[in-house]
Formats: C-alpha cells, structure tokens, sequence
C-alpha cells in the first residue's frame, strides 16, 4: 500500500533529508559575527591591544569604535551592535597600580547572540589581559574584568542536536503514517471488510505496525548517513544499540498513532490529537531545552514521555559512546510503552459497535 | 440450536437502539438455504443496522439470532468465517492490484496457496478479468469493481453472502450483470442476503422483506406481496407499504 502511495514514499525519503539539512544549520545556537561596538576612552597601548585582538576573531566584528559613549549606545539601538564594550578612561594606568574593570553590555533584543556575544567578548579580553600581564611580568589580578566561565566554547551544538533530528522525525513519520493509514481505512469502508473478516484484531494492528519498522530503519539509516556524510558526524557507540532503540521507539509511536486512529472517525480528528502529542513531545522530550533545567514538577512529568528516553539513548550512544549495559533503564522504558501501546491498541480496536 | 436444518438465518425480536431511538425494532423472520432475500427498505428504515447485527458488526440491543448456526451474540467472529460481505463502497483496497486484492482476502479466510491459486483461476475465467489482474484497483472501472468485489466476497465459499446496497450509482445493464452473478452463486447453494432499494431488483429475489421505521411491514415471494396488496409491480406494493412512514430520514 506504501509504495503505492508516492507521497508517503517522498515523505519517507525527503523529510529525514530535508530535516537533517535545514534544521541544523537553522536552529543552530552557535554565535558568530557578533557585531561589537567599541567605546575607547583610554586610548593606551593596551585598549589598542584589546581592539585588534577582537577584530582579528573570527566571531567579531566591530561595528563602530568610538570615544564617546552615547554613540556606543545609539549604535546599539540601532541594531548595529550586539555588544556594547566600554573601555573605561586612564584603564591602563589604573590597572597597572591597581583596579579598573572593563564593561560590557549585551544587547538583549537577540537574548542569545547578545548573551553568548557578551561572554566571547569577555573570554577574548581575558586573554589580552592574560598576554599583556605576561609581557609585563605582573600577575593578573583578579577583578580585572566581570566574567562568568559558563559557556563552554568547544561544545558544538549540531553535535547535540542531530541525534535529537532523528528523533523528531520518528514522531512524525512513525506517529502519523500509521494513524492517517488507518483512519483512511475508516474512511474509504475498507477497515468493514476487515471487521467482517475472522482476522484477528492483533494481526490487523500488526500488519499495522510491522511496515513502519522497515521506515524507522530507512529514517534511521538516512539519518545517520547524512549526520556522517554533511557533519562528520560517527556514532561514537555501536550501531545495533541505535537500530534496537529506533524499532522500539517506533513501536511505540506508532503504537500512539494507531490508539489515536482508532479513537477517531476522520482525518481530522486524528491529526489534531497527534499534534497536541507531538508538541508536547517535542517541549518535554529533553529535545530542545534540557530537561535537568525544567521545574521539578515537569521534570517528574517527562518520565512518562517515551522520546526522552530514546533521545537520551541517542545523544549517550552518538556522543559518549554509551554501552547497552548502562542504558537499560532507557530501554527497559521504551519496551514497556512499546507493549503498552501495543495492548493499548489491540484493545481500543473494535470490531463491533 | 436450529429447529429446521435449512435455516440458515433466523432472527428474532431483534432491536438495535442508539439512545432513545429504535433503529431497528423487534424483527423475526427466517432465510432458507439457497434463497435470494430481499431486505428492502427507504433510507433510515433500519436495513444496514439490522445487516450490521447479522454480520457481527454490531451489538444488538435485545432479541436473538442465528446466522449459519451460529448466534450472532456470542459467536460473532465464528459467524464471520461462514459469511461474505460486500459493502456499498465495495472495500476493497483500492492501491492494491486486482490480484493483490483476491490474495490479501483468501488469506484473512485461512485459504491454502494452492485453494487460492485455483479460486483466483476460476474467478478470472468466469469474471473474463485476467488482463486487469496486475491493475491497480482505482484504475478500472465501477462496473469490474463491483463484480471483483463480490467475487472476493465469496471467494472462500461462504454459506450466506450478504450484500450492502451493491448496484448503488451502477447503470442498468451493469446491474442486469449483477444479478447474473448473483444467480450463478444462488445456483450453486450459497444463500443470498442483498438490502436494495431499487425495486426491479427485488422482482430477482425469491422472498423479500420490506422494512419500515425499524419494523418489517411485509414478508413473502414478489408474487405474494403483489397479490396481498393489489399491486401490478413491486413498486406499487412497495409504496403502499412504505406510505405508513413516519421517519423520512
């Protein structure tokens, strides 16, 4: 019936392609050409430093330099800043005898370019200062500058985010097919035919969900080949385990879609309780917000929200290299929604009314 | 379980409620073996509902029924072993090929390879179809539908096929061939259960019932009726009957 349907065919292909490309690069968090706009009022050997050190990073570019810092703070609400750095007057002279401290502003229109902009600039002013200490021969001295060491520069975020791509598509594709298959049926009367058959309601809800392991497979394998042909990107764990989890991950979406499906009578119906699944799925999964960082109330609530275990699962084997052995907890979650939902769908599937 | 060895449907005080409403109310009747059974009916009069009952698909309410030996209460997955059903939009899946269609039914019947290979033979031969057998169902015409689903509605020779309103949007010659079909099944012992409400149909059927508001009106051969009320063709009778109706929809 699949491969008679050339839509679901594109869809099965495309969309992990389309996803696996787009998505990353779009939803990227990274933050480069930070735009900073420099107020100079010292104008020593050392401001001098600092501002070519930032103008040769790669992740800067300066906007403006000026001495004045009213024209610093209109080129930022014109846009064309997204930090704001201000070198205080005689800095050099008063860092030499002592203190003075350098200050940064974000601009929080972008919270997040202004944010993380904000510390690369901070980091890139704390190795000038680390140099020019140096060639100095005086020990830095700790308040020089306001930083806070949180971002973590070498943690590069499609790494972390393409396992949890696949993810994703496994709740649309594996999700929706089924139930749109089904509740087709319901529509064109061949699910009647079925229904004055002997089949067995858990052979119908089989032959169901077995085609859709063939997808996850497809999903998976696409996935992972463009994660290593356009990222670089190996599984760092074995292979299987990924496969394993993927079969029962769609077991247990499709599963979701074939309760939904028999539960409703149109289209319609099913597909806008799939969607209310799948935000919420999506939100709560761990997929873009990590899960630690929610309230404790969600985070208890995420237990029941099967992705979170196979996007953990995916993101330990793809990045840490994680064994089977340490991740049964996962898996042993997976399998029970996966039965769940299996029985769940046996059982909501009448053959009478 | 059955008084007479040559019932093989028998119904009685049937009712399906939905609510309030009695869609079907307090039905009896018999079907013998071998009979083509009329079940007519105006729209809403309760025909599906109560073909629905007969077939499994629905709890009826109260009463009780056998159909092929089987009661339709208890026994409702043994009774879909020994029937056929053929819907008004003839199930059948319509991206599958003609021959993926004889085969996916023949299998949900339990048939043998070598039991489908010769009924899809015969089904070719006698429905002059093998050049349509790798065609995809949607693609051939209303008429060879019809007749592909009937014929895979009775493709593991059941005791009773039961046909919904099956020459529903079908132009006349198309029918008259049909019914051709249907006769040539008749003749072979299988009893014929067909609801219609094309009335030149049921001059076809040996007995017919007609059923208004949920309650049969009428029982008997075309003959019979025509006699009991004064009516030159089964269209008279049929109004006559069905004038007493107080749903209209």
């Amino acid at each position: 019936m699949m491969r008679r349907n050339p839509l679901i065919l594109r869809v099965i292909v495309m969309m992990p392609i389309m996803v696996m490309l787009v998505v990353p690069l779009v939803a990227d968090l990274d933050v480069k050409n930070v735009k900073v706009s420099i107020v100079d009022n010292d104008r020593s050997q050392l401001s001098k430093q600092i501002i070519s050190d930032i103008s040769s990073s790669d992740f800067f570019i300066v906007s403006s330099i000026s001495d004045n810092h009213s024209q610093g703070i209109e080129e930022t609400e014109k846009g064309n800043a997204d930090v704001l750095m201000t070198i205080p007057p005689n800095y050099e002279r008063n860092l030499t005898n002592g203190f003075s401290q350098i200050d940064i502003q974000a601009n929080g229109v972008n919270a997040t370019k202004g944010m993380l902009g904000a510390r690369y600039v901070s980091e890139a002013v704390v190795n000038t200062l680390k140099q020019w200490h140096k060639s100095a021969g005086i020990m830095m001295p700790d308040n020089s500058l306001n930083v806070i060491y949180r971002f973590n520069p070498t943690l590069n975020y499609k790494n972390y985010m393409i396992p949890a791509l696949v993810v994703i598509l496994f709740i649309i594709i594996c999700g929706f097919l089924p139930a749109l298959s089904l509740v087709s049926e319901k529509e064109t009367g061949t699910i009647e035919a079925m229904n004055v058959s002997p089949v067995s309601k858990f052979a119908f809800v089989l032959s169901k969900l077995v085609p859709y392991w063939v997808v996850a497979i497809v999903v998976i394998t696409v996935g992972m080949i463009i994660g290593w042909l356009v990222y670089g990107l190996e599984p760092a764990g074995s292979i299987p385990i990924i496969y394993f989890a993927a079969i029962l991950f769609s077991l247990v979406m499709s599963g979701l879609g074939i309760v939904i499906a028999n539960k409703s009578s149109t289209m319609l119906q099913s597909i806008f309780v799939m969607f209310a699944f799948i935000i919420i799925f999506q939100l709560m999964g761990g997929l873009f917000t990590p899960i630690q960082s929610m309230p404790e109330w969600a985070q208890i609530i995420t237990y029941a929200i099967p992705p979170r275990y196979f996007i953990e699962i995916m993101r330990s084997v793809y990045l840490k290299g994680t064994y089977l052995s340490e991740l049964w907890l996962q898996f042993s979650a997976l399998g029970g929604f996966a039965l769940l939902l299996l029985i769940l769908s046996a059982l909501t599937y009448k053959k009478q009314s | 379980m059955m008084e007479t060895p040559d019932k093989v449907i028998s119904v009685k005080d049937l009712t399906k409620k939905f609510g309030d409403f009695a869609a079907v109310d307090h039905i009896s009747f018999d079907v013998f073996k071998g009979e083509i059974f009329g079940f007519l009916g105006a729209n809403g009069a309760g025909k599906t509902t109560a073909m629905r009952m007969l077939c499994g698909l629905s709890i009826p309410t109260s009463g009780t029924g056998y159909v092929a030996g089987c009661d339709i209460i208890k026994q409702s997955e043994l009774i879909k072993r020994r029937i056929g059903y053929m819907s008004q939009k003839f199930s059948l899946y319509s991206s599958l090929t003609v021959n993926e269609n004889i085969i996916l039914f023949s299998t949900i019947y339990g048939m043998t390879k070598a039991e489908i290979k010769d009924a899809s033979a015969k089904l070719y031969r006698e429905l002059d179809m093998e050049n349509m057998r790798d065609t995809l169902v949607k693609d051939i015409p209303v008429g060879w539908k019809q007749k592909l689903a009937f014929a895979v509605s009775t493709i593991h020779n059941p005791e009773i096929v039961f046909l919904d309103e099956p020459t529903g949007g079908v132009d006349p010659v198309t029918r008259r061939k049909f019914w051709e079909l249907i006769y040539q099944a008749s003749s072979r012992g299988m009893t014929i259960f067909v609801t219609t409400h094309y009335l030149d149909e049921a001059e076809y059927c040996n007995r017919i019932s007609i059923m208004v508001d949920g309650k049969i009106k009428a029982l008997g051969s075309p003959e019979e009726l025509k006699k009991e009320y004064d009516g030159s063709s089964m269209d008279e009778v049929f109004r006559k009957v069905a004038e007493t109706a107080v749903r209209d929809d």
